[in-house]
This record gives C-alpha cells, sequence and structure tokens, in this order.
C-alpha cells in the first residue's frame, strides 16, 4: 500500500510538472494565466458593453497579500487533514494491546535472560 | 470555474442562487445527521472540507499552457454522500469570495452549484473496482464543475453569430480542455488519501459502512 501511495504522488509531481517542460501552444500572449481570469477576459471581449453590476466588498491590496490568503488556505486544509491522519495513525497502532503487551513481554523475556 | 463577482446577469445570478438553494437546505440536514448519528466520523467530515480547502487553493499549470484548480470536492461525496458537500464546498467559495476576492458573493449561487452541487451529485452514479472508481468519480466530478461553469457562460453570454453552442465551445476550450490533467491529479490525490484512510482510519470508514463498490 506505502508503494502504491508514492507511486501517486510521483505521478501527481509529473503531471503538475510536465506542462511546465513541455514547448508552450503557439500564439500564447502571456503563459500560464489562470483560466477564470481568461474568461473573464472572453466576457468583456464579446460583450465590450456588459458591466459588472456589482465588485467585491474587499479585495487584498497586493499580490503578496493574495498569495499569502492563498497559502492561509492551504495551510489551514493541509494542516487539518494531516492532524486528521496523524491522530488515526496513532490510534490504530496504540489500538493493539495484544501487539503491544507481546512486545512487552518479549523485551522482558530477552531481559531476564 | 469561479465566476468573477458581478460578471454574471442580476437574473442568471438569482436564478443560480434558487437552484442551489434546496442543496445547500438537503446539505445542512445531511451534515446534521451525520454528526448526530456518527459523532465518531465528524472529524473526517471536517477533514473531508480540508481536502476540498486545499485543492481549491493550489493553482496548478496546465498543457494548455494557463492555470487552473482542482475542487477536492470528490472526496467527501465518495465518503458522506453528495449532500454535504453543498454546504463545505459553499464555505470554501465564500472564504475566497470574501478574502480573496476570488468568485463574489453575486456569483456565489452559480459556483455553489458547479462545484459544490453538479461535480458531487455526478460521483454518486459511478462503481466497480474501489481505486479505478475513486479516481474516476473525483476527476469526473472535477472536470463536470468546469463543464457547468463553461455553460453557465454560455447560457449568460451567448455568442452574437454562433449562439449558446458557439459560446460553450468558447468558453469549454477555455476551461475544460485545461482542466482534463488537473482531474487526472484530483483523482490521484482522491485515491491516495483513500487509501490512507483504509490503511489507519478503518474505525470511521466502518462507522459510515464504507465499503468497496458502494456508491453513494
Amino acid at each position: 500500500m506505502r508503494r502504491i501511495n508514492l507511486w501517486l504522488v510521483a505521478a501527481v509531481l509529473v503531471v503538475a510538472v510536465l506542462p511546465l517542460i513541455l514547448p508552450l501552444p503557439r500564439g500564447l500572449a502571456e503563459p500560464f494565466t489562470g483560466a477564470d481570469g481568461q474568461a473573464q477576459a472572453a466576457i468583456t471581449a464579446a460583450n465590450p458593453d456588459y458591466q459588472p453590476w456589482f465588485s467585491p466588498l474587499w479585495e487584498p491590496p497586493s499580490g503578496e497579500i493574495e498569495s499569502l490568503l492563498f497559502a492561509l488556505q492551504a495551510a489551514l486544509g493541509a494542516g487539518l487533514l494531516g492532524y486528521y491522519l496523524g491522530l488515526r495513525r496513532g490510534e490504530s497502532q496504540r489500538g493493539r494491546p495484544d501487539a503491544d503487551r507481546a512486545r512487552r513481554d518479549a523485551l522482558a523475556v530477552a531481559a531476564r535472560d | 470555474m469561479h465566476i468573477m463577482e458581478g460578471f454574471l446577469p442580476p437574473v442568471h445570478a438569482a436564478a443560480w442562487g434558487l437552484a442551489s438553494l434546496p442543496f445547500l437546505v438537503m446539505g445542512a440536514r445531511s451534515v446534521t445527521r451525520v454528526t448526530r448519528e456518527h459523532p465518531r466520523a465528524k472529524l473526517l467530515l471536517a477533514s473531508a472540507g480540508a481536502f476540498a480547502f486545499v485543492l481549491s487553493a493550489l493553482k496548478i499549470p496546465s498543457v494548455t499552457g494557463s492555470c487552473s484548480h482542482p475542487t477536492g470536492t470528490g472526496l467527501g461525496a465518495i465518503l458522506f454522500g453528495p449532500s454535504v458537500m453543498a454546504v463545505l464546498g459553499a464555505i470554501v467559495l465564500l472564504f475566497q469570495a470574501l478574502l480573496l476576492a476570488h468568485g463574489g458573493l453575486t456569483t456565489l449561487g452559480a459556483n455553489i452549484f458547479s462545484m459544490a452541487i453538479a461535480g458531487p451529485w455526478l460521483v454518486r452514479t459511478l462503481g466497480g473496482p474501489l481505486s479505478l472508481a475513486v479516481f474516476l468519480a473525483a476527476g469526473l466530478a472535477d472536470l463536470a464543475t468546469y463543464l457547468v461553469t463553461a455553460t453557465q457562460l454560455a447560457l449568460a453570454f451567448p455568442d452574437p453569430v454562433s449562439g449558446f453552442l458557439g459560446a460553450l465551445t468558447k468558453f469549454g476550450g477555455i476551461f475544460a480542455l485545461t482542466q482534463v490533467p488537473l482531474a487526472v491529479i484530483e483523482g490521484l490525490l482522491t485515491v491516495l488519501v483513500v487509501n490512507l484512510l483504509i490503511q489507519y482510519s478503518r474505525d470511521d470508514l466502518d462507522e459510515l459502512a464504507f465499503a468497496p463498490g458502494v456508491v453513494r
């Protein structure tokens, strides 16, 4: 199981990094812009009269603050997920009293001998 | 898949909000039921939300030369059924709308519908061997989200010449093609987390009567 998980991580890395290595599609004005932004630009290009009728109540004042908040979002999620898996891993190992007792007995026997 | 603030005409924004509302109510009731009937699985439910939090924060490059992000909503739908994800996904989208100016309050209904409803509900229809089922369910939920976003935009902004279908091709080209490698990534990561759950968290899965091939 552990080996499969390592392969899964490796495959994820390959799929994520490959676009950076492969040649870019031709006719690209700017590489690796966001798809959401591209859709917004396509709307404005096809409907020059459209005026957004509402604007965000608050916007991150700079790209740095924005990346801070994105990093915070990922950190909160990863932190909780890691806490959960760590907790359950600890429980699943502690939750085997027979195995613990067997190991203690074996140690005691080894010490006595 | 985030439709930016103010970028859906008021009628469309309201209609998608109304369409999402019953799913949100149903989702809130599912969350209450899960926490009452399976108190042990509460932390797993929060972790499914956390998974969506992480994945939707990661902008990943794609072979089309643009960037997009996975949704992370398949995992929770596989474990708890799709309805809880309406609530968990809405929390993620609200965080991004308020703090990141990513998506928006007026487009929240439409974004909830694509990411937290359409994607997760598709998961129900899949079965088969566990890893493959999980991979396909999570990956297809991810793709479906972006197809729904493209449809929403094509309905709101049909092409003056080629109409709805022309606009759908245009927005689909921006979203769906870019999303294919990301859907693969989301599928692989979801299989990874399910593997870890089977390894370390058997009790929680048993509590939820989760078994290979069970379709929720």
